[in-house]
């Protein structure tokens, strides 16, 4: 309605294949997103409208969605995602200092991913494993009792 | 049935009706209930919590904005209980609010100010978090700052659920939660159409218009002076200029909602080349004149061409634009003064077909019920309107009726237009295939018996006919030329007839074709085979463009009619009006407006007074208007600003504006609204009323009205269907024609228990193809139409900034496939050439428009789309042929432009 829109062809390899799956009905927003995220990785600018076209639904709702959720990514992640509990029991047992060794060993700062899109780097509130604390996951894979140089070890090993 | 409800709130006894919030019965009574995220027309949303109140026997405090009256309730609201929990809240809202307070556009117009000074808010006890200005100014109109942001939801949520446009939501959660587009880019980028309904729900400084710098002194309540929706605004004035615009809320075409042109587009009432005193072209220059000189001059030109060369030698352009009350004096001062009915206006460029249609088929050529009556519709079928752009306020109801009332939509239009995302069904037919659609639609219905026999046959007659024509239109027959599949077709009858009230709307898209009568006669056979007429939310709704079409319709700008639709070839209705008028009148009727521009090319019309139009844009083939202008003896211009009409003028003389002047305006509707002065005429500019009963005077007619509100009296003594109105009656709200008497209510819908004309009649349209189909020479097909942001020929619309900023010229919408065959690509330059002329437009690749059609506003006089339209008309309407002409295009242009480069 505002400005006249130009349709592109969708630059994201599967994406179309993906929206195939979905009925276009409002209550499918969410599994979309997630199918999505499951096979491009993230929810980039484009997978956004061409999920508001194919729901039917305005741009922003859509928008609305994927920042309300924390599990949705709005950038390409790395092929490894390092998450480094930051919840009250893992702070109290170190997790600065995991954090630390995980940012400096790849030269990112938390939320951000190496330029090579190995690797991915988050805080996250409590895993509810406050037992192994200072507590690590990566690729889903939980470390407890986490030492600077066992984090280490971990990531080196992946590379 | 309402029921009304007694309560007390804080002792105070009061009444509400069922259904009414705590929140709402209080407003109504003036009691003050400290609240932010609420406002009327919005579902309570329940965020704020200031709002909370005590009720006897109910636990907790409920928020009085969701909680209903009941019978008895005991409400408890300026108490300390109360008063300490909204204070906690309150100092929480402030903690992170920049208290900018004097320096704030918003000082005191601030909701969060009044519930802060309610509640006797000393400081927070909070420890203040000091936000910096967090700022989007890029739209032209408004600018967001989100520190200022309480996150009430009541711009996103008028966005999305009064609107419809969904540009902006809240984005994020918790500490990180705004107020933001997609992907937290400018608003600009967004969908978002600058309607400004967020930043009138605003209740703080969070959005506000970048027009509005100082606060109004004084504050009037006129009609929008753009389009047929007809919006109640209220203009709030300062030291002569508009310095706010607010949608009046107790309107009841609009109730407070407005588009960008109403709202922020009002910049060309006080343009600095309004005109402001008379012109006379001496020796092809044009040089300032007294009024007394000017009038003088054109009453002698028009004296001596009517005594040389018969009355029928002049001819007159009146205008949609101008209210009822100067029509009337226009067309009368024609007809009674100088002895012609050649008088006409561009309703014959919109809906002559219609007029001429449903007056066949109805017995009245009008909308037959009301824009707000589409929300309560089953079923719309939408065809030849881009409803959001060219009516916006009209789509505002189609699109609740979807949303809110789960009403079936279709849509045909060969566009993929904004309403499309709200439809059921969207059917592409080809551009100029409409009756061939309508046909097979009604084939379906009668030979699946969805139709509506009793309305048949009690209400109608000529159905056999209508049968007969129909036979043979399967659905299968409609497919190759209307391009649509056959099951779809047989789908949007099957819904269409399903609907208990089915409410059909169109516009342009399907009057303006040489088939335009046959259009509007199908669709009326279409509303009548199912009984979709005489009854709330249902009917053939012709939405009408300009701000007073209708009414310049009504009173008589036709050359065939007189006030009220009355017959001008009728011996014993012109013998009523030649006493009302105390003359002769000529028994015959005039010339249209595309015959007038013939015949003064060919020099059978000498003399020419134009008021406040422009067929230098407007009308079709401008080629051969502009010659005929040129040609014509002698050339009068009443208008506001120097338009490409008024340059080939001999005399201009300056009007005023909507904003600058009493009268009625008569919306889509069919609502007879006031008009009020707000401002003063810029230097020598006069009413249009005024400048015509003086040359009238001067050509031996004496014509004099003390005020507008005089000569609407007089037009309710000649046309009855105006006959009970009067300033007085619809000082506080329109009432809709006919409204016979003083004591008569309006009329909301037509046709109710019997048709104007007193039984409905079926008329068998066969199908006929365009005047001109794309062929081998100009393979595309070229069809017209308007954008949001403009108005008409821009007169006014162009002096808005803003609006050329976001709509510059001259777009053409162009498929992706064509484009790319054509080795075309979005932004180019290209050339587009017909049979008559050749532009440059600049091309915007996009699939609403489909393959093989190209779309153009007719806009813009830089690449003006009516270079190329073709002047075939409708045999009946005379209604030209702008939806279908055959195009060719060419990069030649951009090849030249790299070249040069
Ligand atoms: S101006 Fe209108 S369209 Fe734009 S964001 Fe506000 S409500 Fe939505
Ligand atoms: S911008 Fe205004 S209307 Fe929108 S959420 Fe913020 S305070 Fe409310
Ligand atoms: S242009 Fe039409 S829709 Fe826009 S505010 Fe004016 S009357 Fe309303
Ligand atoms: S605080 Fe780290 S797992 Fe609970
Ligand atoms: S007004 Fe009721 S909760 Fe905000």
């Amino acid at each position: 309605m505002g400005r006249i829109v130009t349709l592109t062809a969708s630059q994201t390899p599967g994406l179309d294949a993906v929206l195939a799956r979905h009925p276009c009905e409002e209550s499918q927003l969410i599994p979309l997103l997630q199918d999505i995220q499951d096979h491009v990785g993230y929810i980039s600018a484009e997978s956004m409208r061409a999920a508001a076209t194919h729901l039917n639904i305005p741009e922003s709702s859509v928008y609305g969605v994927v920042t309300f959720y924390s599990q949705f990514y709005l950038t390409r992640q790395g092929r490894h995602k390092v998450k480094v509990c930051q919840g009250t029991a893992c702070h109290v047992r170190g997790a600065v200092e995991i954090i630390r060794a995980v940012t400096a060993r790849l030269g990112i700062k938390p939320g951000e991913t190496t330029r090579d899109f190995e690797f991915s780097v988050e805080r996250v509130a409590c895993f509810g494993s406050c037992a192994l604390a200072p507590v690590m996951v990566v690729n889903e894979k939980v470390y407890g009792n986490v030492t600077p140089e066992m984090a280490i070890r971990i990531l080196d090993e992946l590379t | 049935m309402s029921v009304e409800l007694t309560f007390t709130i804080d002792g105070v006894s009061l009444t509400a009706q069922k259904g009414d919030t705590v929140l709402n019965a209080a407003k109504a009574a003036g009691i003050y209930i400290p609240h932010l995220c609420f406002s009327e027309g919005l579902e309570s949303y329940g965020a704020c919590r200031l709002c909370i109140v005590e009720i006897d026997d109910v636990r907790g405090m409920p928020t009085s904005c969701s909680t209903q009256v009941k019978e008895g309730m005991v409400v408890h609201n300026d108490v300390a209980s109360v008063n300490r929990v909204r204070r906690m809240v309150c100092e929480m809202l402030i903690a992170d609010h920049p208290l900018v307070c004097l320096s704030c556009s918003a000082n005191m117009n601030c909701r969060l100010q009044d519930v802060a000074a309610f509640l006797g808010i000393k400081g927070s006890r909070l420890r203040r978090m000091v936000r910096k200005p967090i700022v989007d100014d890029s739209n032209p109109f408004y600018t967001r700052d989100l520190s200022k942001c309480i996150l009430c939801g009541l711009c996103t949520r008028s966005c999305h659920e009064l609107r419809g446009v969904g540009a902006i939501e809240i984005a994020g959660r918790g500490f990180e939660s705004r107020i933001a587009a997609p992907g937290d880019g400018p608003v600009r980028d967004s969908t978002c159409t600058s309607c400004g309904e967020c930043v009138d729900r605003c209740p703080v400084n969070a959005l506000w218009a970048k027009h509005e710098t100082l606060p109004p002194t004084a504050t009037v309540r006129t009609t929008c002076g753009y389009c047929g929706c007809g919006c109640g605004i209220e203009l709030g004035t300062r030291g002569g200029k508009i310095v706010r615009v607010r949608g009046d809320r107790s309107a009841p075409s609009n109730r407070g909602s407005l588009c960008v042109k109403g709202r922020f587009g009002l910049d060309f009432v006080s343009a600095p080349d309004r005109l402001t005193t008379p012109l006379i072209k001496r020796n092809g220059v044009f040089k300032e004149a007294t009024w007394e000189e000017a009038l003088d001059l054109v009453a002698d030109k028009l004296t001596s061409i009517r005594d040389q060369h018969g009355a029928d030698a002049l001819a007159g352009l009146s205008s949609a634009k101008c209210t009822n009350e100067e029509n009337y004096v226009f067309q009368k001062f024609f007809r009674a003064g100088l002895g012609t009915n050649n008088v006409d206006h561009c309703a014959r460029l919109c809906h002559a077909s219609t007029v001429a249609g449903l007056a066949r088929a109805f017995g009245s050529g009008a909308m037959t019920n009301p824009q707000i009556e589409f929300e309560h519709a089953d079923c719309i079928f939408v065809t030849g309107s881009n409803t959001t752009e060219a009516h916006p306020i009209t789509a505002i109801s189609i699109i609740k009726a979807v949303v809110e009332h789960g009403a079936t939509l279709i849509v045909a239009d060969p566009r993929r237009i904004d309403l499309t995302r709200y439809a059921t069904l969207h059917i592409r037919q080809r551009s100029g295939t409409d009756v061939a659609l309508f046909n097979a639609m009604i084939h379906v219905i009668i030979t699946e018996g969805l139709g509506d026999d009793a309305f048949i046959q009690g209400r109608t007659e000529g159905f056999e006919a209508l049968k007969a024509c129909v036979a043979d239109c399967t659905p299968e027959w409609a497919e190759p030329i209307t391009g649509i599949p056959a099951d779809k077709i047989r789908e949007a009858a099957r819904l269409y007839a399903a609907a208990d009230r089915g409410s059909i709307a169109y516009s342009m898209g399907i009057t303006q074709h040489t088939t335009g009568t046959d259009n509007v006669l199908a669709l009326a056979n279409l509303a009548m085979v199912t009984g979709n007429v005489g009854r709330a939310s249902t009917g053939v709704n012709p939405l009408r463009g300009q701000n007073n079409v209708q009414g310049a319709c009504d009173l008589g700008a036709l050359p065939n009619k007189y006030p009220g639709y009355q017959d001008v070839e009728a011996p014993d209705i012109r013998k009523r009006f030649e006493a009302a008028w105390k003359t002769p009148l000529s028994p015959t009727n005039g010339l249209t407006v595309t015959e007038i521009v013939s015949a003064a090319g060919s020099g059978a019309i000498r003399g020419l007074y134009v008021m406040g139009e422009n067929p230098m844009l407007s009308d079709p083939n401008l080629n051969h208007v502009e010659q005929a202008l040129k040609d014509v003896e002698f050339l009068c211009v009443q208008d506001i600003f120097m338009t490409e009409t008024a340059e080939l003028a001999d005399v201009v003389l300056p009007a005023a504006s909507f904003a600058e002047k009493d009268g009625t305006f008569t919306n889509t509707d069919r609502r007879v609204q006031r008009v009020r002065t707000a401002v003063p005429k810029p230097g020598e500019a006069r009413d249009d009323w005024a400048i015509l009963c003086d040359i009238a005077t001067r050509t031996g007619y004496p014509m004099a009205y003390a005020s507008p509100s005089e000569i609407l009296d007089e037009i309710a003594s000649v046309s009855p269907i105006y006959g009970g109105l009067s300033f007085d009656r619809i000082a506080s709200e329109g009432l809709q024609w006919p409204c016979p008497d003083r004591d008569h209510p309006g009329t909301t819908f037509l046709h109710e228990g019997e048709f104007k004309r007193g039984k409905g009649k079926f008329h068998a349209t066969p199908f006929k193809v365009a005047a001109e189909e794309p062929d081998t020479d100009y393979p595309f097909l070229l069809t017209t139409g308007r954008y949001l942001y403009h108005w008409h020929t821009r007169t006014m619309t162009s002096r808005t900034k803003g609006l050329e900023e976001i709509c510059p010229p001259t777009p053409i919408e162009i498929h992706p496939d064509d484009a790319a065959l054509a080795g075309i690509e979005h932004g180019d330059i290209i050339e587009v050439s017909s049979r008559r002329g050749t532009i440059e437009a600049n091309a915007h690749v996009t699939d609403r428009s489909p393959r093989g059609t190209v779309f153009m506003a007719f806009h813009f006089h830089e690449g003006a789309a009516n270079r190329l339209t073709i002047d075939a008309v409708d045999p009946i309407a005379k209604i030209p042929e702008f939806k279908v002409c055959a195009v060719r295009i060419s990069t030649a242009a951009t090849t030249k432009k790299t070249d040069n480069a």
